[in-house]
């Protein structure tokens, strides 16, 4: 899984019907340390997070086993939201 | 699978209901000679593993497996510690 | 499938169940002139493969699990096979 920041929303009325009730956010993946790294990516949001929350990110077919994304044609979601992380090098 | 060690552990309170109880470390990939080998990432615990332990573990839907018949979505999961390695070149 | 090099042995004691037993390798995937290709994995043991035969290695998990001979294992990589050679057509 990644760790990822929250920068933004996606709004799409055209879209696979399985995915009409699903929020979709813009994450920025960030390292442990909160350094921005990679592509952006849209994932679907299963926890209610919001911009600016660090997230856990699930991706590849694992993400359709977070809660309601079942048979949905995703593969990036959102299933959860970063309290602390405790980094020991 | 892949060798890593774990660097960090990470406090989620908000997330996947599947995801209840899971402890989550952060892991940096390790080459056999033991240096970084890409990014670090989040992945599941599915067998006591601490911060500064040397580990292996699984990508992909089967990082869920240890937690059948719940499904948490996961896509990484730390599936053994490592006693040592031997590396012939 | 990719073609790997087996490069050395891993010791694990404290493991998932699904891996009691099992033999863990570790293989260094390899480009079709033999070069190193990406970071060494770990690989379940399937066919009884050593240190420095060049092996067939499927990374896909339920095949992995398939390879182990266990069901739902937390695997996502096996050696199949250890390769005699590998012939190429002359571009």
């Amino acid at each position: 899984m990644l760790l990822a920041k929250v920068v933004g929303t996606v709004v799409a009325t055209r879209k696979d019907p399985r995915l009409v009730s699903s929020k979709l956010l813009v994450v920025r993946p960030i390292d442990p340390r909160g350094k921005a790294e990679g592509s952006h990516l849209v994932a679907v949001d299963t926890v209610q997070a919001g911009v600016g929350e660090t997230v856990l990110i699930v991706s590849g077919s694992s993400a359709r086993m977070a809660a309601g994304l079942k048979e949905c044609p995703v593969d990036a979601a959102i299933v959860g939201v970063i309290d602390a992380i405790e980094m020991n090098e | 699978m892949h060798l890593a060690r774990v660097i960090g552990d990470v406090v989620v309170t908000r997330k996947d209901e599947n995801l209840a109880g899971i402890k989550l470390l952060v892991v940096q990939p390790l080459t056999p000679e033991r240096e970084p080998a890409g990014r670090p990432l989040v992945a599941v615990d599915a067998v006591g593993a601490g911060v500064g332990e040397e580990v292996f573990f699984v990508r992909g839907k089967e990082a869920s497996f240890p937690f059948h018949p719940a499904e948490p979505p996961v896509d990484a999961g730390i599936v053994g510690i490592v006693d040592h390695w031997d590396v012939e070149r | 499938m990719q073609i790997a090099r087996v490069i050395g042995t891993v010791v694990s004691t404290q493991k998932h169940r699904k891996f009691e037993g099992a033999k863990l390798l570790l293989v260094q995937p390899l480009n079709i002139d033999d070069t190193p290709r990406g970071v060494a994995l770990l690989a379940v043991d399937g066919v009884g493969a050593g240190v420095h035969e060049k092996v067939l290695i499927v990374l896909e998990g339920r095949a992995a699990g398939e390879a182990l001979g266990r069901k739902a294992a937390p695997v996502d990589a096996a050696i199949i096979g250890i390769i005699d050679s590998v012939d190429m057509a002359v571009a």
